[in-house]
């Protein structure tokens, strides 16, 4: 009840704000709003204590959505430690981001609006993480994907932001199309779509096969593949990435809630979710950490070229995703899982922060202009720092439980795969560092490059958004340490329940804690080496960057350009379809399909005026004409009886 | 003329807006009176309609597989043809969307219709009585006569109140729909020569010899496939659309597109079980070049209603990929694609017409940031898009998804393809969404246009009930079919499997 209470108060605080938000006008939306988020942000992480004290997994049964010969599609809310740790962690970042975002958009003429999206957004992702059977989680998966695109598009006075928000949709649906057919194809192999159902056939199907590309696959593999091509399109995997860094275009705390806290993980939880099935697909999971760790290695890359504040994070939610991904492949789910919820804290932190810059510099996103605000925005500063060292693994904050248990299972995973995401992870581990100190230098310290007007006005953030900022710091620092335990710890096996699985042969969760040490120091060698050099290059000696710039131009032009991913769909995709869209309409369609009727329609009009001389008035002609009709009819008639 | 329940309601519903008809013609007075009195006329009568159909609703046994509400009366008795009426989980449902669409198509056009007022209630009155009768016939004749005179009215309403190229598009539509249709009257006349009957319950126990299936498939397939439209007998839809007045394309799009598909699962499938099997190949095929071409013909679009049309002949190529995987998934899918894309997309036409009735513009450069001044006018326009683009959650999803499911039974391409319209449908709908309503105004009159009026509230009120509720709880409808489809699935397997069997009893 109090789990259920958890998922549709953000609904009702939507429904109020959206639907009476013009009437009742902007505060009482607001309050509307933010207190449906109060509520679910006290039941849900309510349930997930709850939950881990008694261990009892449930379902909440809310009604039949389809009933259509075998298929079977229920409306209900899966109770079990997975589902639960999502909805407690998404209620209560999602909370504070409500409350960060009274003071954040307090200037905007449609607040109502904005906090509708916002609990709107929280209803549907809360929806995907509890859904018991595939349909409900596409309807949240989809859900999600409607209002990224309503609050990327929130300014829709700004070109760049519509064309932002339709980018986002339209990348999502290249992917969810796969995911609808992998979806599809579990009802054929399982006759079912519910978790429950399906999970417990899995070992029946192992042998089933089907064909595709002229030879047979395992059916489990086809579906794993599928499945994780709609992942990577909601979490932003090398390939259908191009969307997130411009989803940057909304307003910043839905960068952080949907960007970088939640929604962007929805893949990941679904690997996990799915644990039971991918665990029997070793190509597909393969797959997934190849994937994974190029993506991981690819952001951070592209993030250690970036000006504008907003996207270096972007950048670097897209390489952490990739993490999460790696770690889900090798089969570590359980450590994937880990690192969403904790990284959820810290970049939901340094999205909040770095809008609390935005907001002290007038709107300014570009680092080049900032520097030296360390002394105006002190509180911003030091939670911007805590940010960074979690992110960065540093010991003891958060991502450094999280992240060196991703890099020591790609070790431990023992097979090639493995090793190359072991390199990628390690190697990400630095530039992470080195982008993320570069971030702060440039803000923070040396000297201001701001002009005075700006600087004059640069004042720090009111309390409503500094107290969002500092119980995400506590979060940041502590979540690891709280919750390494049950996550991936001894306790893990009991704190999971079975609700993630793992085949008898995988023993990575067995031996991560049992890794050798030159393994584990590898990422916080990797950090300091990072930071270290992001020192040098931006304090020490600042004129560095700009010779690098120049000597490597290419390298750096291809970083700056994000390695011109977007020039490249563009010249494949965009223009041709245009192109092609333009011809089949004027060419195909109106020349040449409507041409046939058309020409039949004038060579009608032309031999009626052709018949019309063969009426010449002679009764003969006419006799004459209509005996050699009957003669040719009884001909038909006789010969054809 | 009496059923089982000792009522003719099934005819009641059909003829009695036609009554309402009889009382427009005698409106006596000046021009004002006739226009007022005949609005009222016509929106009592298809309200009455539409109580008279939710009986139909409330009293239909989704249990049966079979027609009920029968009626019959001798008719022909010498050529075993009689006026036949009765609906099953099918058509049931068809007969609500007409009753429905119907009074909103006449509030649609309180104010947009000034001329010829009388007359153009009469057509409305008149066409519905053809298309609920078309759905309720169940004697082919009856059913041929229905289908074919559903086409005055409607080519009336084109060719009169219609735009600067009406008449083309009027003629246009006229003529290829008729072409169709005189195949699919030789078509009957062979079916009634073999059968003896034109019941339909008779001939869909008929076993038609196989080479007779063929080129029966095809004569039926000329008349249906200019109905549906399907890709390449597609391009009269179009014109028809941009040139129709407001509610000439709710209900053209609404329930006149849905003929064609209507037939193939009444006549083609059950009837011609091994040709359908047969030619499914070229239906999947046509079906999904449709998907794909006319989303991108969509695309390209500069005319509101250009864009809405071609988008519908997408829509339903998914209609006609369900309908022939000839399983339940996507035959239901099918059946509930038709459903929702006749609220949603008859919704959308009404979006452009809010908008015309204001400018008198359907080019979507005449548009642009509608979102600050008609904020009510963004949210449905928002609400009625993602339902076309197939949102969960909306009407559009479900048949989409069943569709999606079916396929895949049958063919991995043909789901991946035929699912393409997912994509290319968000690309085309949210393309046109940011020209209209995202922006900032930039034309003068657009900066004092007014948000929705209590009229337009009231229209739209039922499409928005429907298009959740649809897609939220969709078993209240898939309720009513899911037997007649289950047991129409079960007649062609078994068909096929006795002509498999037959074959072999041949060769051995």
């Amino acid at each position: 009840m109090v789990y259920a209470i958890a998922v549709f108060a953000p609904l009702v605080g939507a429904l109020i704000s959206g639907l009476l938000g013009k009437a009742i006008g902007d505060r009482a939306a607001m309050g509307a709003s933010v207190l449906g988020m109060l509520i679910a942000a006290i039941c849900g992480p309510y349930a997930f204590f709850a939950l881990v004290q008694d261990g009892h997994s449930s379902t909440v049964d809310l009604g039949t959505w389809m009933e259509v010969g075998k298929l079977h599609v229920s409306w209900s809310l899966r109770y079990d430690p997975l589902s639960a740790a999502m909805v407690g962690m998404v209620s209560f970042v999602s909370m504070l981001i409500h409350v960060y975002s009274i003071g954040y958009m307090s200037h905007d003429a449609t607040r109502w609006r904005f906090f509708a999206y916002l609990s709107l957004f929280t209803f549907a992702m809360l929806m995907l993480v509890t859904a018991d059977n595939l349909a409900q989680l596409f309807f949240g998966w989809e859900g999600v994907g409607l209002c990224s695109y309503l609050l990327i598009g929130y300014w829709y006075e700004k070109p760049s932001a519509c064309a932002a928000a339709i980018k986002a949709f339209v990348v999502n649906r290249v992917a969810d199309l796969p995911f609808a057919v992998g979806l599809a194809l579990i009802f054929m192999v399982f006759g079912s779509i519910e978790f429950s159902t399906v999970f417990a056939n899995v070992s029946k199907h192992t042998a089933d096969s089907y064909h595709l590309f002229g030879r047979d696959f395992p059916a489990l593999e086809a579906i794993g593949f599928l499945l994780f091509i709609g992942a990577m399109g909601k979490s932003a995997q090398l390939g259908l990435h191009v969307w997130l860094p411009d989803a940057m275009e909304g307003p910043t705390p839905v960068s952080a809630l949907i960007h970088a806290a939640t929604m962007v993980t929805a893949g990941v939880f679904l690997m996990a979710r799915m644990s039971p099935l991918m665990e029997f697909a070793p190509c597909a999971t393969a797959f997934v950490t190849i994937v994974g760790a190029s993506t991981a290695l690819f952001a951070a890359t592209v993030g250690c070229c970036q000006n504008d504040i907003k996207r270096v994070i972007a950048y670097s939610t897209c390489s952490q995703l990739g993490y999460m991904f790696v770690a889900a492949g090798v089969g570590a789910y359980q450590a994937s899982v880990f690192h969403l919820i904790t990284h959820a804290f810290f970049k939901a932190l340094l999205f909040l922060a770095a809008g609390s810059v935005i907001h002290a510099m007038s709107d300014e996103q570009d680092m080049r202009k900032m520097g030296g605000l360390a002394k105006f925005i002190p509180v911003t500063c030091a939670v911007m720092w805590i940010g960074n060292l979690a992110l960065a693994g540093i010991p003891p904050l958060a991502g450094s439980y999280s992240k060196d248990a991703i890099i020591t299972a790609a070790y431990l995973a023992h097979s090639n795969v493995g090793s190359y995401a072991f390199a990628c992870t390690v190697l990400a581990a630095f530039l992470t560092a080195f982008y993320s100190w570069r971030l702060l230098f440039m803000t923070f310290h040396g000297k201001s490059r701001a002009d005075h007007h700006v600087m004059e006005h640069v004042h720090e953030s009111p309390l409503v958004m500094l107290v969002p900022l500092l119980v995400l710091s506590v979060g940041a620092i502590f979540a690891g340490m709280a919750l390494n335990g049950w996550f991936i710890g001894h306790e893990q096996e009991h704190f999971w329940h079975g609700a993630i699985f793992n085949n008898p042969h995988n023993e990575i969760m067995h031996h991560i804690e049992h890794a050798p040490l030159s393994v584990e120091l590898a990422p916080l060698i990797a950090g300091v080496l990072g930071i270290a050099l992001a020192w040098f290059m931006y304090i020490s000696r600042p004129e560095l960057p700009a010779i690098f710039a120049k000597e490597h131009g290419g390298i750096y032009r291809f970083l700056l350009n994000k390695w011109y991913f977007d020039e490249l769909y563009d010249r494949i995709f965009v223009r041709p379809m245009t192109r092609i869209a333009r011809f089949a309409w004027k060419i195909g369609d109106a020349t040449i399909v409507d041409g046939v009727p058309n020409g039949l329609a004038a060579i009608a009009a032309g031999s009626a005026r052709q018949a019309v001389k063969l009426q010449t008035g002679s009764l003969a002609a006419y006799a004459f004409t209509m005996l050699i009709g009957v003669v040719v009819l009884v001909g038909v008639f006789i010969l054809f009886r | 003329m009496m059923n089982a329940a000792g009522f003719p309601l099934l005819s009641l519903i059909t003829w009695l807006p036609l009554v309402g008809g009889a009382v427009i013609l005698s409106i006596r007075g000046d021009e004002e009176t006739v226009a007022v009195n005949a609005r009222w006329t016509a929106l009592w009568t298809s309200l009455i309609v539409l109580a008279l159909s939710l009986v139909l609703w409330v009293k239909f046994d989704p249990r049966e597989a079979g027609f009920q509400f029968n009626e019959s009366l001798a008719w022909l008795p010498h050529y075993r043809i009689a006026y036949k009426m009765g609906v099953d989980g099918i058509s049931v449902l068809f007969v609500l969307l007409s009753t429905v669409l119907t009074p909103i198509c006449i509030l649609a056009s309180w104010d947009a219709i000034q001329t010829k007022v009388r007359e153009y209630m009469l057509s409305f009155l008149i066409l519905e009585t053809m298309m609920v009768g078309m759905f309720c016939a169940t004697d082919f004749v009856v059913f041929y006569m229905f289908f074919e005179a559903v086409l005055i009215p409607m080519y009336l309403i084109i060719g009169i109140w219609g735009g600067p190229r009406r008449v083309y598009a009027a003629v246009k539509f006229f003529l290829f729909t008729l072409t169709g249709s005189v195949l699919m009257l030789l078509a009957l006349i062979a079916m009634w020569l073999q059968a003896g009957t034109t019941d339909i319950a008779v001939l869909m126990e008929t076993r038609f010899p196989v080479g007779m299936q063929t080129w029966l498939f095809f004569a039926l397939f000329a008349s249906f496939a200019v109905k549906v439209p399907m890709w390449p007998f597609h391009t009269w839809l179009p014109d028809a659309h941009v040139e129709a007045p407001t509610a000439g394309s709710v209900i053209l799009a609404g329930v006149l597109l849905k003929m064609g598909a209507y037939g193939f699962i009444r006549f083609s499938i059950p009837m011609l079980p091994d040709a359908a099997q047969h030619y499914a190949p070229v239906i999947w095929t046509l079906s999904v070049v449709a998907v794909v071409y006319t989303s991108l013909v969509a695309f390209a679009q500069e005319d509101m209603k250009k864009l809405i049309a071609y988008s519908s002949v997408a829509h339903m190529g998914v209609v006609t990929i369900g309908l022939f995987t000839f399983n339940e998934q996507g035959i239901q899918g099918a059946l509930y694609q038709m459903l929702a894309h006749g609220v949603v997309s008859g919704a959308l036409f009404l979006i452009v017409g809010v908008v015309y009735d204001r400018i008198h513009s359907r080019e979507i450069a005449r548009y642009g940031g509608l979102a600050d001044r008609m904020p009510a006018y963004a949210l449905l326009f928002m609400l009625f898009t993602m339902a076309s683009v197939g949102l969960p959650g909306t009407a559009g999803f479900v048949g989409e998804f069943l569709v999606i499911v079916g396929a895949l039974q049958v063919n991995f391409w043909l789901a991946l393809l035929g699912g393409l319209g997912m994509i290319l449908g968000a690309v085309y709908m949210l393309y046109l969404y940011r020209r209209v309503v995202f922006g900032t105004i930039t034309k003068d009159d657009l900066k004092h246009i007014l948000d929705l009026s209590p009229r337009e509230w009231a229209v739209f009120a039922p499409l928005i009930v429907l298009t959740l509720w649809m897609g939220i709880y969709p078993s209240s409808f898939t309720g009513f079919f899911d037997e007649s489809v289950a047991a129409l699935v079960k007649h062609h397997h078994a068909a096929i499997a006795s002509t498999v069997k037959l074959a072999q009893g041949m060769t051995h």
